[in-house]
């Protein structure tokens, strides 16, 4: 790969440069050897700021959800963060990252279970490097299970996701990372590999899959469809809220697709940096002109829709393909969030997007590397988009090859996520039940099911401000009681 | 003693609570109020959808005088609540039975009057 053949050039010629330097102290091996560390240790530094990037999305999709939702269900979205990177957290650590990472089979890992010291993760020791690697992969399996809960908004049981975060992280993201990043099925179809750059299929796709499971067994917020099945506008509270989320989420996927490189080597992130941001924007293009040209207005829950389709779009192809394809993938993906969104709203309750923004964004997304990927970029093995075939100079059967790779990987993505995800719904549905009461759910999950709420001012009456003046209440000695005779007089009615 | 309720567009309340303060009238309670009439509802558009919120958000005003002045607070508020346009809003006069004031406990008619300058704290 030329990443690799550029950090070789590049370490001789440091040694070259230093070597008359320390002529004598240092032999040139040793040199060469503490060159070669120093560039692993800031390959890590870069992959250390990118896994604070990536985990900054949670607030992202905190406030993007909670935005999305009514006043009455502000709260328990915080709640609901917080509870699943924690469980993921310790489930990844304890499990998931032996399964995505171990080596093992073609269908999972076997090794670095209880990630420790003194311990071999696919026949390697465990290092700071391995830590910091592990740490980045479990930020990417806390944002995909971020993405399934953007469907079952205002109604799930709170202990849904206590169980489903520690199976997702334990078991549904490791397998699918594990055939894709680590070595499993995925990562060779005939000698070709599935080119999946941060995981539009890995993460998002994965995502949303889980989303479409919890959904078909979760049903729709009371009031979203009318007697005739007609679905009816439930409108979030907060659009500032929205915005603010998929901004941090646009910030923070820098870090994933950016810090998706691992190294630092020919600053080849900022290539990838620069396709993410030019999706992004034509993501929020492609998505106001379709709700404009639908409905003559533009939307704002729609147009941050759009950004996040954009950057769903290049997630996998940011690593692959020229500056000119960026624009055209992120604005499909943009096109594509309008029209699913309305379509999908007819059946299914979806009330941030997430089936259309991540779901079908993410399979456009690993769709379009078999289109667009640059012969200048791909990796070892696999063939180029069907671009360079049509308009290049590249073999068209290879290209289509790689192609249709593409939609093995997607089709895989989506018939395990359903499968284990349906069948741990169902488990969860038939015995702790999925969804609240429909008292609960009127009143809303924050005093229903965390006892406050997150909003208290607007459902609680405040008193007036006291200003301190004498016959203020309570401080009713100031002010000589009214006399009985003239109360007795209020009563007579 | 008449009460009169004005359901009326925001905007009109502040010159309405100007003049009728000038004109001896301080107490009045207003209440943010929804409704409908022959001005139609609001369509919102959300994510694509359109959604229809058949009524409106007014002002209801309440005043309660003695029936003398009645017609001097309808007056105040015909004149700053009409633009002419559906919407305006309408005025009910209502009978009133008594008026009792918490403070002290003291009922009729002084209970609308308005306060002399020395008997507001400052």
């Amino acid at each position: 790969m030329r990443k690799k053949m550029g950090l070789a050039v590049f370490l001789a010629a440091l040694a070259a440069l230093v070597l008359p330097a320390v002529a004598g102290a240092a032999s040139l091996t040793e040199v060469a050897g503490t060159v070669e560390e120093k560039a692993s240790e800031l390959n890590m530094v870069w992959v250390a700021v990118a896994t604070a990037l990536v985990f900054l999305m949670q607030a992202g999709f905190m406030f993007l959800e909670i935005g999305f939702s009514r006043q009455k269900n502000a709260g328990t979205g915080v709640a609901k963060i917080l509870i699943n990177l924690a469980i993921v957290t310790l489930a990844w650590w304890a499990i998931g990252y032996g399964v995505a990472e171990g080596g093992g089979n073609d269908f999972f890992g076997d090794s670095g279970f209880f990630f420790h010291f003194d311990q071999t993760v696919a026949g390697e020791a465990v290092t700071g490097e391995t830590s910091m690697l592990m740490l980045y992969g479990l930020a990417f399996c806390a944002v995909s299970l971020a993405i399934v809960w953007g469907t079952t908004l205002e109604r799930i049981k709170f202990g849904v996701y206590v169980i489903y975060a520690i199976v997702f992280g334990a078991v549904i993201y490791p397998l699918i990372a594990h055939a894709v990043w680590g070595g499993g099925l995925l990562s060779d179809i005939g000698g070709k590999p599935v080119m999946d750059f941060a995981g539009s299929s890995v993460v998002h796709l994965t995502g949303a899959v889980g989303a479409l499971s919890a959904l078909l067994l979760l049903g729709p917020r009371k009031g979203k469809y009318d007697a005739n099945g007609k679905p009816r506008v439930i409108p979030g509270h907060s659009m500032p809220l929205v915005g603010l989320g998929v901004i941090i989420l646009w910030i923070g996927w820098f870090g994933f697709n950016g810090g998706s490189t691992f190294e630092t080597g020919e600053s080849f992130f900022g290539e990838v940096m620069l396709n993410t941001q030019l999706a992004a924007a034509a993501g929020v293009i492609g998505a106001s002109l379709a709700v404009y040209l639908k409905s003559r207005t533009l939307d704002v829950g729609m147009a941050g829709n759009g950004a996040i389709a954009g950057l769903v779009g290049i997630t996998a192809p940011s690593g692959f393909v020229e500056y000119w394809a960026a624009p055209i993938i992120g604005l499909v993906a943009g096109l594509l969030v309008v029209y699913a969104v309305l379509a999908i709203d007819k059946l299914l309750d979806d009330p941030v997007g997430a089936l259309s923004a991540h779901g079908l964004a993410g399979i456009w997304g690993t769709l379009a590397v078999g289109i667009f990927a640059s012969p200048r970029l791909i990796v070892e093995g696999a063939g180029p988009g069907i671009w360079y075939g049509i308009f290049g100079d590249q073999s068209l059967s290879n290209a289509f090859g790689q192609l249709g790779v593409q939609g093995l990987a997607v089709a895989f993505t989506f018939v395990v996520v359903l499968v284990i995800s349906l069948a741990t719904f169902a488990i969860i549905k038939a015995t702790i039940g999925l969804r609240v009461s429909d008292d609960e759910e009127e009143a809303g999950l924050d005093i229903s099911s965390h006892g406050m709420y997150g909003y208290p001012e607007q459902f609680i009456p405040q008193p007036e401000y006291s200003t301190g003046l004498p016959g203020t209440l309570g401080s009713g000695a100031a002010v000589p009681a009214p006399a009985p005779a003239q109360m007795t007089a209020t009563e007579t009615r | 003693m008449k009460k009169i309720e004005a359901f009326i567009r925001h905007e009109a309340f502040e010159p309405i609570r100007a003049e009728l303060l000038d004109k001896g009238f301080p107490s009045l309670s207003i209440i943010e109020a929804k409704g409908s009439g022959r001005q139609k509802g609001i369509v919102e558009k959300y994510r694509g959808s359109t959604l229809t919120v058949n009524v409106r958000p007014k002002l209801k005003v309440e005043v309660v005088v003695e029936d003398k002045d009645k017609g001097l607070v309808v007056e105040t508020i015909l004149k700053h609540a009409r633009t002419g346009e559906v919407g305006d809003g309408k005025i009910f006069v209502i009978p009133v039975e008594e008026a009792i004031r918490i403070r002290t406990g003291e009922g009729g008619e002084p209970v609308l009057q308005v306060h002399e300058d020395s008997e507001i704290p400052t």
